[in-house]
Formats: C-alpha cells, structure tokens, sequence
C-alpha cells in the first residue's frame, strides 16, 4: 500500500516536469501549448488546480499568459493586470523560476519572428522585475512563429498564438 | 551513409567531330537567357547507347534525366523520341543533320553508357544541329552507378552552359526542414537532397526545433539554428560524417541566424539579449566574436555579397522591417528597400548584382528580387505565405518556401525564376520549408 503510493507520487511528479520543462518538443509538447484551459493529463490529481501553491493554479487561475497585437510587444492593460498576478504569486511562491516563452503568428518571416518573441518575453520579464521578481529568477526565450496553439490562418487565431507564456518550475533555469 | 561519388575523369578526351559543313545561312546554337525568352528551344536526346551488356537501363535512365533537367528550366523544349525521323548510330559516328533539321531539333545530346561492374562511365557530345556541327568537345564522366544521377545532371550542366553561356545548376544540392505533423506539433529536421528532390537524406532527427540551415562555400558544412540545448543557438554539421557541434557566439539568450563568411571560416548571426536582436560575426574556430549592429531595432537575416566586403540584412529601424546594406565590419548600414509593405530575408545573388527578398504587402507574401542599389524591384510571386529565396548557384533561379493557409496548412518548396517565369514545386516528400541551395558539385 505503502509503495503503491510513492510510485503514485513519482508518476505525478515527473508529469508536472514535463508540463513545466523548457525543452519538451516531443509527445509532451502538445499537452503543455494547451495548459491555461484544456485538461490535463489523467495523472494530475483533481486538487491540482484548486491548490493555490499548484503549478495548475498559476496556469489557470491566475493566468499563464498575455497577447500583443500585431508586429508589436507592448503590454496591453489586460496583460499588466495578468502580470501583477503572476508576480504575486511568483513573490509568494519564491522556490519557482520562471521561462517566459514569447510567440508571434504566422504573418511574418522565420526570423524575425523570432527577434520578435524575444522583445515580447523580454517585455513580460522586465514587467515582472518592476514588480519586484529577482531577475535571477526569470529566463527568456522566443520560439517565434514554431509553436502556434491555434492552427486558423485569421485573427482569430492569429490573436492567441502572439502570445507570451510564463512557464513556471522548481529546479534550474538552464 | 554518404552517397560517395567521384568524378573519375571529366577531361574532354574525345576529339572534335570530324569538320562538318557549316550552314552560312545559321549562326552557332546560343540562346541567351533574357526576360524575353518566351519560346524554348527544342532539344533530342535519343536514348543514350549502352555500350556494356546490362547498361540499357541506366542508359536509359540517364538520357531521360537529362531531358528533364533541360526541359524543367522552361527555357527548352524536349522532342518526344516518337517524332524522330532517324536514330543516332553508334557513339561518334556522323550524325544525320537533316533528319534533325527536318523535325526541328535545334540541340542534339547523343551519348553513351557503360557499367563495368560498380563503375559507371557516361559519354555525351552535343551538335548544333542547324549549323551541323559539334557545339563543344566530348566529355566523358565516370563514377558509381549508384551515382548515375549526378553523371544525367553533369550532362546537363554542360550542355545547358554551352548553350546558354552560363553555369548550370543541376548538378547541386540543397539542404532544408523537413516538416511533418499538425501545425501545432510540427516536427522537423534538417534533410538534405538533390536540387530535384532526389537522394533525400536526413541530417537530424525531430527531436527538437531545426531552423533556417545554410551550405558553407564549397558545400561541406551546414550551419543552422537548434533548440537542442533548449534554447536557440548555432550548429554547425559536417555533411560528410553528419557530426555537429554547437558553435561558440557571443554571449545572449539566444543566438541564430547563421550564414557563412564567403571563405567559410567565419559566421555572422542574430543575438537576442534584453528584447534586442543585433548582429554579431565570430571566427567559426577560435571563436572570437565581434558586433557588427548596436541598435536597439531588430537586425536578422544578414547576408554576405559574393566579393565579402558587403553585408545585405533586414531591419526595423525605420518602423517595418526593410532592407539595409553595410560594410562587411559593420558600419552605418544604407537602407536599400522602399516599396510597399515591409521586406526581410535579403540573399545576395551569386553574381552580385541582384538582393532577392521577402514582401509582404496587401496581406500576401512576394519573393522578389531588386538591385543592390534598390532599383528595378520585381515581385516574382504571390501567395498566402512564400518566404526565404535561395539562389540557383548559377543566379537564374530561386527556390523558396510557400505555406498553405488554415488549420491543414502545409509547407512545401517552390522555385522560380528570376524573370517571374517557370514557377513550379519542388518534388519533396512529405513537408518542406527553409531551402538554401549549394553550389555546384566537383
């Protein structure tokens, strides 16, 4: 009974890594671009979510993310408000760093919409330090036009994927 | 396993046909490649003699890829064997002109294959069947029959280049992304394949996010963008033993954007740090770097010109992304794009005289190509999404990627030529994007 449970544990364990880790482009990957609303995997234990100190809660509760309008990374209100969340849970909640990914849609050429994913996670990490996280704390990286959620080529869909997402884990930032 | 091929011989050993009568009323077999090149020029290219019992097949095989090469420039026009009046007779023996003539064949490839247990030997001469004469000496290749198609398209680059006095470009190779899957879980890695989608071969596996590669000078190394570490940063991969290692920049969070240095010792590159993205060059073996941009505008894309002393990048310094062009040791950069819309991904030509780009405009993509000084702009294409020319080695044609739109968009690879005309899709399987072409092989 005893190591039923342990095993219970590690499982869940290793899952939230794999929700959280950085360079997850395999099977894990799709599980993760959905995180902020679809459910997750059946290894997650109903109280996650519900649980203010949860990775879960952050994704969902207080919001993982923030959108930028077209070619630009200036925060919208909307995102500053989303930000003073996560920046007061990340000051509670101070054994989590954080990897702000930031995204463009398509409309736009390879590269350049990488450089411009990287002005958006910049703008989210210089937000969050203005609220007093520790840079040390944040990371940033842009994956451009490589991981859109949405899959519609109009502003529908154009809208979620200019996105950053602040991917919160405990360990190491590298 | 690498596909070893080696040209044993390409020495013109065959002498010159014996003297023909040459018509006075023709001039010598030219076609000069111009915007005005409407009608192609018809060609024949009987089958191929086998000289060696069991060749038939590969001689066969051979004389049909050179027609295809020829034909899929668009600038000639191939006469099916059924319209031939006669055929060759044996490899060098006097070749009946009017039979030619009478079905207007202006180019004649006659040629001959012999296979001596692995080895492929491949002779070919071409006439002028208007003047009656051979344009060129004989050649002969020789190498694997697993290489038979490099042989069909060095035939064809010789005969392309007598004939249209420029360098050829089949013989050549390129190296792009693979892609497969949903738009929301693509995978991809880095292929490479003949310039005809022939002999693909897979460098990387998908594991992780492969990007934008580009050949080294002589074709040997590959530098491209990977998410390996779990960040963006630069790899460098020997084509020959597909090992790689990551590249030394300068410090960022993330560098890409490669492209070689013309002498291939050298690579200039992106690195995001702060939000800004500027330039950087680092010698690929000490590993000494230098900024080349310090702007706090985005500065990606860079190109090199062919003589080295130019550098062609893209920046949105002035609002939108345009095209600028600065000394090779950085430098304040002249902005050269100033049409419609905003422009990115600047390849110098192999030649020097043309930027081939990016446009997007009106809600569309373009590739075009301008002059270095920003004149004469022509937008060869349109669609939903093209991006990312790469020129033929020879400068006449650009291969690019074009996305189809909605939740099944895929990504394949497409060419054109300079002139706008002869745009077709590149036969890849399964999806493609990201194409830099090599140069000719040796």
């Amino acid at each position: 009974m005893k190591m039923t449970t342990k095993a219970m544990l590690i499982v869940l364990a290793l899952s939230t890594a794999a929700c959280t880790r950085p360079d997850r482009f395999g099977g894990a990957d799709g599980m993760d671009a959905n995180a902020g609303g679809a459910p997750l995997g059946n290894a997650m234990p109903q109280g996650g979510a519900s649980d203010p100190r949860s990775a879960e809660y952050f994704q969902q509760t207080v919001g993982d993310r923030v959108l930028f309008v077209v070619d630009s990374s200036s925060l919208t209100p909307q995102g500053q408000a989303t930000l003073d969340g996560q920046a007061n849970w990340l000051t509670t909640n101070n054994d989590y760093l954080a990897i702000i990914e930031g995204h463009a849609d398509e409309q736009g050429t390879r590269e350049y919409n990488l450089a411009l994913g990287a002005r958006r996670a910049n703008a989210v990490r210089e937000y969050l330090i203005s609220r007093g996280i520790p840079s040390t704390r944040l990371r940033t990286i842009s994956y451009g036009k490589e991981r859109p959620i949405e899959v519609c080529s109009n502003e529908a869909c154009y809208s979620k994927n200019r996105r950053a997402v602040t991917v919160i884990s405990v360990g190491s930032l590298s | 396993m690498k596909n070893r091929f080696m040209i044993a011989a390409m020495a013109a050993m065959l002498a010159f046909g014996a003297g023909a009568p040459v018509l006075a009323q023709s001039g010598p077999l030219r076609l000069t490649i111009t915007d005005g090149v409407i009608e192609p020029l018809p060609f024949a290219v009987p089958t191929f003699q086998a000289e060696t019992a069991g060749a038939e097949q590969v001689a066969s095989d051979i004389s049909a890829l050179v027609a295809q090469d020829l034909s899929g420039t668009g600038l000639f026009r191939e006469i099916p064997q059924s319209a031939f009046i006669s055929q060759m007779g044996a490899f060098g023996s006097p070749v009946a002109y009017p039979d030619w003539r009478a079905i207007n064949a202006q180019a004649l490839i006659g040629g001959a294959v012999s296979v001596n247990g692995d080895q492929l030997t491949v002779k070919f001469r071409l006439y002028d069947v208007f003047t009656g004469a051979e344009l060129g000496e004989g050649l002969q290749f020789a190498g694997t029959v697993g290489g038979w198609r490099r042989m069909a398209h060095k035939v064809a680059d010789a005969a392309y280049s007598r004939i249209t006095g420029e360098g050829g470009y089949f013989d050549s190779r390129v190296v792009y992304v693979a892609e497969q899957g949903p738009k929301d879980n693509r995978q991809k890695r880095l292929a490479i394949m003949d310039f005809d989608g022939a002999n693909t071969q897979f460098l990387t596996d998908s594991s992780t996010i492969v990007l934008a590669p580009r050949f080294s000078p002589s074709g040997d190394r590959v530098l491209y963008t990977s998410y390996e570490s779990g960040f963006p940063r630069i790899n460098l991969l020997d084509v020959g033993s597909v090992s790689k290692r990551q590249v030394q920049t300068a410090e960022g969070e993330m560098a890409f954007s490669p492209r070689f240095s013309k002498d291939g010792s050298r690579v200039v590159y992106s690195i995001a740090n702060g939000g800004n993205t500027d330039l950087y060059i680092s010698d690929l073996n000490s590993g000494g770097s230098t900024r080349l941009t310090n702007a706090p505008s985005i500065e990606t894309a860079p190109s090199f010109s062919p003589d080295g002393s130019q550098i062609v990048f893209e920046s949105d310094r002035s609002g939108g992304s345009q095209i600028y062009i600065m000394s090779a040791g950085g430098g304040e950069p002249r902005r050269v794009s100033f049409g419609e819309g905003r422009y990115g991904t600047p390849v110098w030509s192999p030649r020097g005289d043309l930027v081939a780009f990016t446009n997007q405009n009106g809600g569309q993509f373009h590739i075009g190509v301008m002059r270095t000084d920003g004149s004469e702009e022509r937008l060869l294409t349109t669609s939903f999404l093209d991006e990312g020319p790469t020129w033929s080695p020879n400068g006449r044609v650009l291969m690019f990627t074009r996305e189809t739109q909605g939740a099944g968009g895929t990504s394949a690879l497409y060419s054109v030529d300079i002139s706008g005309r002869n745009l077709k899709e590149v036969p890849v399987q399964g999806g493609a994007s990201d194409p830099a072409w090599g140069p000719l092989q040796p």
